[in-house]
């Protein structure tokens, strides 16, 4: 039986593989290549998705969010600090966080021992506390916005090794999602689904806002790297001689060399998540995990607390989603909110998670890959098949403009088209579990 | 003459937009929850159906007008509605047929369709991009203002002005007809009862003869009719841009689920909530202030709570806020 | 429970976008082989059967009631009591045996059609729409008559004269008593042939139960054959013109509510002496 799947997986795994040196030798390996490094960094994202749906049956919609909030992390890290900035706002900034801090546990605190008029108590706390914050943030960010609003205006980071930036993009999502989880996953229901759906339009709402805190839609350019410049490698003499010998163009040459440097980076990250994932399924913490999901009356019964090991789970995954966003701007050199959209950040990930395999590391992995690719070489392919549609029609009529325009809106008709058809015949996904 | 100023411009930037939008979410949220109540999942294609169903009246709306036809003061959009309805409903059972119906037979759990619902959201969004793309497209025409400034201003002697765009009053009267129509169905009506029946008790409807697969059309049909209003009235009055309308699908789940899934009167009760707190909390309320109170305590900055961006903030903070006091909803829906 | 992929929710309860509760009721199948017995007007005849694909839980089990009787199931818990009464009504994959409807052969069909053929059944549990007004669900109760439904409403309020004053009220606003009379009301509706109900006094106080049990006598005078399965065994035999003792999924003892009263094993395995 294991054999059996285990073919089917290396046997999929090989046509992703060859459909992405298709894309090198058809296209060019910089495409292919551009596309692999985003399909890793897809990949992991499933992974963390695949740990909350898959392992516990968690429904998260705001994937986006914590993915957004990852590259954040990735800024606030490897930027160099603007000291000016910081002198100027800096401290009535972080005084308004502490007091907003300070507000939501008095609000906590008021919800729990407020008595009979809890709830009034906790909103009359949340609007005192609210004006109070603003009053301390405002003038604070103000100050710090003035500060060469063209190309700075905002604290900068901590300027520390960008690598280091991935597990703090990790952390910040998974404080994040401790906070969510607490609040939905503790409701007499569970409201996990809406509540991250909100706070996914909320965290990118606030980056895109927050001039101060990462230049808001202003964008952040020039992330550090962790790997080295196209331009400092061009000039290095061993890596013209290197490329020389293969009989490649220099400046290709360093293009690729960079690509595969991070490809390198990303793909020992995501063996080293597959490996703890799968470590972790078969630990006994696993098979808690899978006894909850399967049968969460009789786990309940056994003393095991439910809705503790959700949140465990939930942010967990979330952390990952976290490392993937930071690894993600790393790999941009850039953080612009705009670009984070739904349907790109949350729900082509819950495509790839569908269709690689719910409750299948590898099956998400796969999805990740397959998915990706398909995401970025639909628009081509759909040019190409509206050029086909359209051959016959008559030069610069109206349809054969708007077909060839609308050509670039196929991918997410057929993004929803795979994911239907792999639900309705194969819904257990490519990789089923077990 | 103060507070009676601030009366105005609270009414002028407040309350109108705020009872329009309000207007919009309810019957967004109505289509939700009756969707919730009797196939029992969120759609989240909802969104996008009302896109989808609001491009079908505009492509109408533009026939009509290249024929020259008109609908005098009114925006030429309303006599496109019945197409634009038939098309949604058209699609949705056609999407039903396809899609749902194979899963009800399968008797799959309701996440299953919530996921087979991300598909068919993917599936009408390309579509409505490929068919009209996504910039904005204005529709509305017809008469401007139902109250202009200036002729508030020489009706009533106020220096504050007070503008109720056509399109508002539109929105307001239209959705008043269909939420009186719709109560009408669900509560007079055999069939309306029985699909309050099947939501309340499935196996028992099935025991009183109760044929699910007609409730499930009706319901199709229904959602479609709510949609494509809910849409165009939201195109009327803003403009019509897909992307916004599939964004529109937060503030619509959080106005369905503070009024309590599953019950339709709950979905008006937190469209209304949600609008209101969203443009509130949203608007410098500076000038409204500045006529309550006396010249020295006059807020010097433009009291705006949060900045406009912020709107989907609002929606949730009620939500969450809602669901802490009161589990199932306002008005209890289904949901626990 | 045979478990397809789509009905595997990996332990979600997301109340946001999911809504649990949903319908539970599954058609029965049936084969060919049925012994042909009695003539009565109802009859489950040598049905042998379970839920979908475990183990039998009825063996060679014959239940039969007769026009003007009320017939009785009783029997220890976990007799498979219900379970012979879903067999009636076509919720049961019966693997032998078959069902008969005045002097027709219903085992094919399913539970609704034996509703349209005249079967009214009030289940143990969910047996009213909560949200609806009582006389909506007596409305409801009559979805499929297309004629007027008034004299047969009238009838159930004289049956149950509660339930006509509170006849705008939310069923689910009532007690639980009221609700039962809602349920058994909502069941006569269709004007059924033969009514079956499954523990109508589950979960009442005593009081209550008398006056449930008077007003099933009450219906049965109006001509409608009984059938019903109860936990309160004794009482139900003194009502009862026959008695069937399932054990095990078995006939045990069968005869009139007098007899069974009266047999020393029956009074001594489940009466309490």
């Amino acid at each position: 039986m294991s054999d059996r799947v285990d073919l089917r997986a290396v046997g999929l795994f090989g046509l992703v593989a060859l459909l992405f040196v298709g894309t090198g030798i058809l296209q060019s390996w910089n495409v292919a290549l551009t596309i692999l490094n985003m399909g890793l960094i897809s990949a992991i994202m499933a992974l963390g998705v695949n740990m909350q749906w898959g392992y516990a049956g968690l429904f998260n919609v705001g994937i986006m969010g914590f993915v957004a909030l990852g590259g954040l992390g990735a800024v606030l890290v490897s930027m160099p600090p603007d000291t000016e900035a910081i002198a100027a706002g800096g401290g009535r900034v972080l005084g308004g966080l502490l007091l907003g801090a300070v507000t939501i546990i008095a609000a906590i605190f008021a919800w729990r021992r407020g008595g009979r008029h809890a709830g009034w108590l906790m909103v009359a706390v949340l609007i005192a506390g609210f004006f109070l914050y603003r009053a301390m943030l405002d003038p604070g960010v103000e100050a710090i916005e003035a500060v060469s609003p063209a190309n700075r205006g905002s604290i900068g980071g901590l300027g520390l090794p960008v690598l280091l930036s991935w597990p703090v993009g990790g952390l910040l999502a998974a404080g994040a999602a401790w906070v969510i989880g607490k609040t939905a996953l503790g409701l007499r229901s569970d409201y996990l689904a809406i509540a991250t759906l909100g706070i996914a339009e909320i965290i990118i709402a606030m980056m895109k806002n927050e001039d101060w805190l990462a230049r808001g839609v202003k964008n952040v350019i020039g992330v550090p790297r962790p790997v080295p410049y196209e331009v400092d490698l061009q000039r290095t003499q061993s890596f013209q001689d290197l490329a020389a010998r293969f009989g490649a163009d220099t400046v290709t040459a360093s293009a690729i060399a960079v690509k595969l440097a991070y490809a390198g980076l990303f793909a020992v990250v995501l063996l080293i998540l597959i490996w703890l994932t799968q470590a972790a399924l078969a630990s006994p913490w696993g098979r808690m995990m899978r006894a909850i999901r399967d049968n969460e009356v009789a786990a309940e019964a056994m003393g095991k607390d439910v809705t503790r090991r959700h949140l465990q789970i939930f942010v967990l995954g979330s952390a990952v989603l976290g490392l993937a966003g930071a690894m993600m701007v790393t790999f941009d050199g850039q953080l612009t909110p705009t670009s984070y959209q739904p349907l790109r950040y949350t729900f082509l990930i819950w495509v790839m998670v569908i269709v690689g395999g719910s409750g299948n590391n590898w099956g998400a992995v796969l999805g990740g890959f397959l998915i990706w690719w398909l995401w970025v070489e639909v628009e081509p392919l759909g040019v190409l098949l509206m050029q086909g549609i359209t051959a016959g029609m008559a030069e610069g009529s109206w349809l054969k403009s708007h077909l060839l325009d609308a050509a670039a809106h196929m991918r997410l008709l057929t993004m929803g088209v795979i994911l239907l058809l792999v639900l309705r015949f194969s819904p257990r996904g490519l990789l089923p579990e077990k | 003459m103060e507070p009676l100023h601030a009366l105005v411009t609270l009414a002028n930037f407040v309350i109108v937009p705020a009872v329009a939008y309000g207007s919009q979410l309810a019957l967004g949220a109505l289509g939700v929850t009756l969707i919730y109540g009797i196939l029992r999942f969120s759609n989240f294609a909802h969104g996008d159906t009302m896109a989808f169903g609001t491009m079908a009246v505009i492509l109408t709306t533009w026939g009509l007008q290249s024929a020259g036809i008109g609908f005098g003061p009114l925006p030429t959009a309303l006599l496109a509605l019945p197409v634009g309805i038939a098309v949604a409903a058209a699609l949705l059972l056609g999407t039903d047929r396809v899609v749902y119906r194979f899963y009800r037979d399968k008797k799959a759990v309701p996440v299953t369709f919530v996921i087979a619902s991300l598909g068919v959201m993917f599936v009408y969004n390309g579509f409505t991009r490929f068919v009209i793309g996504v910039d904005d497209q204005r529709f509305a025409d017809g008469a401007r203002f139902l109250v202009s400034a200036r002729g508030f201003r020489d009706a009533t002697g106020l220096d504050e002005p007070l503008v109720i765009k056509s399109t508002q009053a539109i929105t307001v009267v239209v959705a008043v007809v269909v939420v009186a129509v719709l109560f009408w169905f669900l509560n007079r009506t055999r069939t309306g009862k029985s699909m309050r029946a099947y939501s309340d008790n499935e196996d028992l409807a099935l025991l009183s003869g109760i044929n699910p697969e007609r409730v499930v059309t009706y319901t199709w049909l229904i959602v479609a009719g709510l949609a494509t209003i809910a849409g165009t009235l939201y195109g009327l009055d803003k403009s019509f841009k897909p992307f916004t309308y599939f964004q529109l699908l937060l503030p619509i789940f959080a106005a369905a689920i503070v009024g309590g899934l599953g019950s339709p009167i709950g979905a008006i009760a937190g469209g209304f909530v949600i609008a209101f707190a969203e443009v509130t909390i949203t608007y410098p309320l500076k000038k409204v202030l500045g006529y309550f109170l006396p010249e020295s305590l006059a807020p010097d900055g433009l009291v705006q709570l949060l900045s406009t961006d912020y709107k989907f903030a609002v929606s949730f903070m009620i939500l969450i806020i809602v669901l802490l006091i009161r589990p199932t909803g306002l008005f209890r829906g289904k949901s626990v | 429970m045979s478990r397809n992929a789509w009905q595997e929710d990996r332990g979600n309860k997301d109340r946001s976008i999911t809504r649990s509760g949903g319908g539970t009721m599954a058609r029965g199948t049936a084969t060919d082989v049925r012994p042909d017995t009695t003539h009565a007007f109802l009859v489950g005849d040598s049905m042998t059967g379970g839920y979908g694909t475990g183990g039998d839980i009825l063996h060679d089990c014959t239940i039969a009631v007769d026009p003007g009787e009320i017939a009785v199931i009783v029997g220890p818990n976990g007799a498979g009591k219900s379970t012979g009464m879903k067999a009636i009504f076509g919720m049961l994959n019966l693997r032998q045996g078959g069902v008969r409807l005045d002097g027709e052969d219903i085992t094919d069909l399913s539970p609704q059609d034996r509703v349209a053929r005249g079967m009214g059944f009030v289940p143990q549990t969910s047996n009213i729409f909560t949200s609806l007004t009582v006389e909506e669900n007596l409305e409801m109760g009559a979805f499929i008559r297309r004629d007027d439904i008034r004299p047969a409403m009238e009838q159930v309020f004289e049956l149950f004269p509660i339930l006509k004053d509170k006849r705008h009220q939310p069923a689910g606003e009532l007690s639980g008593g009221q609700r039962q009379q809602v349920a058994v009301g909502r069941a006569l509706m269709t004007q059924p042939k033969v009514l079956m109900l499954d523990e109508p006094t589950a979960g009442v106080s005593p009081i209550v139960m008398d006056e449930l049990f008077d007003r099933i006598i009450e219906v049965s005078r109006t001509g409608i054959p009984i059938l019903m399965v109860e936990q309160n065994a004794r009482q139900a035999l003194e009502i009862a013109d026959r008695g069937y003792v399932l054990v095990q999924g078995r006939n045990a003892h069968t005869g009139t509510g007098k007899e069974l009263l009266a047999d020393e094993d029956v009074r001594r395995s489940f009466l309490g002496g």
